[in-house]
């Protein structure tokens, strides 16, 4: 009897204790606010999936995600922050980032790279450069994704032309572009947008550049940066190679490509999932060509730390995750959702050898082109005026060295560098 | 019941309370608030605002923006004011006739109206599509290069006008037939006896009897086309089209995508001011042509 009773205390000692450990480590777990954009429309299932791995391995961290539209993000955060009810972790796009890390608003991610013992090299370099800013980390990327040549392998086999190679320059794009444009008057040869982000590229190509080598002044009106705008709105206005405005006439670029009446378009690996599902043609991509030399860009939406989070040691495990992992890096890649910034030889095996398109090595031959956007506080700003002038010489309204010149005295008037 | 003098304010502010409340955090202190961030410089994300005086104020006006943003809208007031009048009457006379079913046509008037902008604008912009737009689809059968419309900075406008225009008609037009059906037929019936025609009637009786409808009308829509926006950040695609800068659509620029809310804000009160004189003159104005006797 007194032995039945002994098992039984001790049972229910046990059942205590154990009520009272999980109490403990419940009472332990963190929960984390996430905010992002990037998993909009078809890309949320993919990353709850991650999620779900994410709270799997660390128990003890849970994480609320809060997916906002793309149109009304910034809006929220920019309220949010205002009233100081910003999330713990959340995504900035490259525009945003830049803003947002000169004006003091993030966590500097040194101290915790380190504390943790992060090993960044599994992260593509050029992607995690682009998250400093005045010499510090502010955060790690998570989409990745450049910009290459894609073409319609059926009008270049309609002309009778060679396929474009990764040694063509723009010489090379422009003939072909002629060439193409000649099968039909509803057909054009090319499509590369007259706007700051590929102006920023293209000059680089010609060895230009938008500032001078230490970042403190303007120096858009150079007589390479003429050359290069000539260049480029010498395809629309010259030899109409690429649509204007008006033959555009509200369709989108990507559309007119799907159509079948764009031989080329310059545009980011991000159009692939769009293009497969919609192309009834062959399709292929090529380096973009440049001139002097080659230039690439590349769009990565970054992971950052809100600078008030009272929770940056559990914040800081998961956008590492979302950024490093190999569980994210799969996922992403059998998704099709953009590009993994990660080093695993491994999952860039797998990700060439998704099927189309089938020239995937000229992705990361891109990745050896890449350029840099430049960090500044006034971004959108900036961009906007220089994209102002940009379409006033796309539309034939300005002369490439008018609108060059007005560009730099505005932007010299407005932009703080 | 019989109150004391102190009692009867105690009873009725409590009855005002929950609408004065509401007044109060949701008009009041925000207009209050923005007047005093239209005198400061501030980021919204990079901490506390920057008292500056008047130099917002100083910037926009020194600014070749603000020129062009006013210069565009009096472009939109010019084109819009007209049609619309035009249109609006017409709408309202030929829905103040006794059809059988004319219910049914009230009703198909007003359907724009309760479409959402972003919808409406969506359909307009594919409607003024250079290549594959209905317009200019029918100016070509009769030999017409239609313009550009959106994309080129003569014709956007127009272009947005026609499609406010097909959104308002209804609403106005409905206004105008409420103008119309107060005027006593009798006149009509006594014009008619004196040999007026058709044109004598609308210039002598119908155009003065309904006056104080297009004083209305007139100052609405005037201050709507300051406030034109839905319209411009659906229909014109590129930001940096400087045809489709108008003032709200800067504003909203200036705060949400510059992080200048100081700048926005006192972009705002200017548009504010504008309208407020532009409405005061147009009171001014009144006495010379609206007749409020019946």
């Amino acid at each position: 009897m007194k032995k039945r009773m002994l098992i039984v205390f001790g049972l229910v000692l046990l059942f205590v204790v154990n009520l009272w450990m999980v109490a403990e480590t419940a009472g332990k777990t963190v929960t984390i606010n996430f905010a992002n954009f990037s998993a909009g429309g078809d890309n949320t299932k993919y990353l709850e999936e991650m999620r779900k791995i994410f709270e799997k391995k660390y128990p003890n961290i849970k994480v609320k995600v809060e997916t906002i539209g793309y149109n009304d993000y910034f809006t929220v955060m920019q309220t949010r922050i205002a009233g100081g009810n910003a999330p713990d972790a959340f995504e900035l796009n490259y525009e945003n980032f830049a803003t947002y890390a000169k004006k003091g608003t993030l966590l500097p991610l040194d101290d915790l790279i380190i504390k943790n013992k992060f090993d960044t090299s599994v992260i593509n370099k050029n992607a995690l450069a682009a998250f400093t800013a005045n010499g510090r980390q502010y955060g790690l990327p998570f989409s990745f994704s450049n910009v290459i040549l894609i073409y319609n392998k059926d009008l270049f086999d309609k002309a009778g032309l060679a396929y474009p190679t990764n040694d063509w320059n723009w010489d090379d794009l422009l003939e072909a572009a002629k060439k193409i444009r000649a099968l039909g008057d509803k057909i054009f040869g090319l499509y590369q947008p007259i706007q700051f982000h590929e102006f920023y590229k293209v000059v680089k190509q010609n060895n230009g550049s938008l500032f001078n080598e230490d970042m403190t002044k303007f120096t858009v009106n150079s007589p390479q940066n003429i050359e290069t705008l000539q260049y480029m709105v010498d395809r629309v206005q010259k030899y109409n190679v690429m649509p204007t405005e008006a033959q555009l006439a509200g369709m989108g670029d990507w559309d007119l490509f799907k159509s079948g009446r764009l031989g080329m378009i310059v545009t980011g690996s991000w159009a692939f999932p769009d293009f497969i599902r919609d192309c009834d043609f062959q399709w292929d991509i090529a380096v973009e060509p440049g001139i002097v030399r080659k230039a690439t860009h590349f769009f990565a939406n970054g992971l950052v730390l809100n600078k008030e989070t009272k929770k940056a040691e559990a914040a800081f495990e998961w956008i590492k995750f979302l950024s490093s992992s190999r569980e994210v890096a799969n996922i992403r890649v059998d998704a099709g959702w953009e590009l993994p910034a990660v080093t695993y030889p491994d999952v860039i095996e797998r990700y060439k050898k998704q099927a189309l398109p089938a020239n995937r090595e000229a992705v990361f031959a891109s990745l050896d082109y890449l350029v840099t956007p430049p960090v500044i506080e006034q971004f959108a700003e900036m961009s906007d005026i220089m994209g102002k002038y940009l379409a006033l010489a796309r539309d034939g309204e300005m002369t490439p060295e008018e609108a060059l010149n007005e560009a730099q005295k505005e932007l010299e008037q407005k932009i703080k560098l | 019941m019989v109150y004391k003098k102190g009692q009867k304010i105690t009873t009725i502010m409590l009855f005002l309370l929950p609408s004065l409340l509401g007044l109060l955090l949701f008009s009041l202190i925000p207009i209050g608030s923005s007047l005093y961030l239209s005198l400061t410089e501030w980021d919204v994300i990079g901490g506390p605002p920057q008292f500056i005086k008047g130099d917002n104020y100083l910037n926009i006006l020194k600014s070749e923006e603000f020129w062009r943003v006013l210069k565009n809208t009096l472009y939109f007031i010019i084109l819009y004011l007209p049609l619309i009048l035009i249109s609006s009457i017409a709408v309202g006379t030929i829905l103040n006739r006794k059809y059988k079913g004319i219910a049914i046509y009230r009703t198909l008037f007003f359907i724009p109206v309760l479409t959402s902008w972003v919808a409406g604008a969506l359909i307009w912009r594919w409607v003024l599509s250079p290549e594959y737009g209905v317009i200019n689809a029918l100016l070509g059968y009769i030999g017409i290069k239609g313009p550009g419309w959106l994309y080129d900075k003569t014709w956007a406008m127009p272009g947005i006008v026609l499609a406010s225009i097909w959104k308002d008609t209804g609403f106005f037009g409905l206004i105008m037939l409420a103008g119309l059906q107060g005027i006593d037929p009798t006149y009509y019936e006594a014009a008619e006896i004196d040999g007026a025609g058709r044109w004598g009637k609308l210039w002598k009786i119908t155009l003065p009897l309904i006056s104080p409808t297009i004083f209305f009308v007139t100052v609405i829509s005037i201050i709507n086309s300051f406030q034109l926006f839905p319209q411009i950040m659906v229909m014109i695609i590129d930001r940096n089209f400087a045809a489709g800068h108008v003032f709200v659509e800067r504003i909203y620029q200036y705060a949400f995508k510059y992080y200048k809310m100081g700048y926005a804000t006192a972009f705002s009160w200017i548009l504010f001011l504008l309208i407020f004189l532009v409405t005061l003159l147009q009171f001014k104005l009144q006495k010379r042509w609206v007749s409020y006797d019946t």
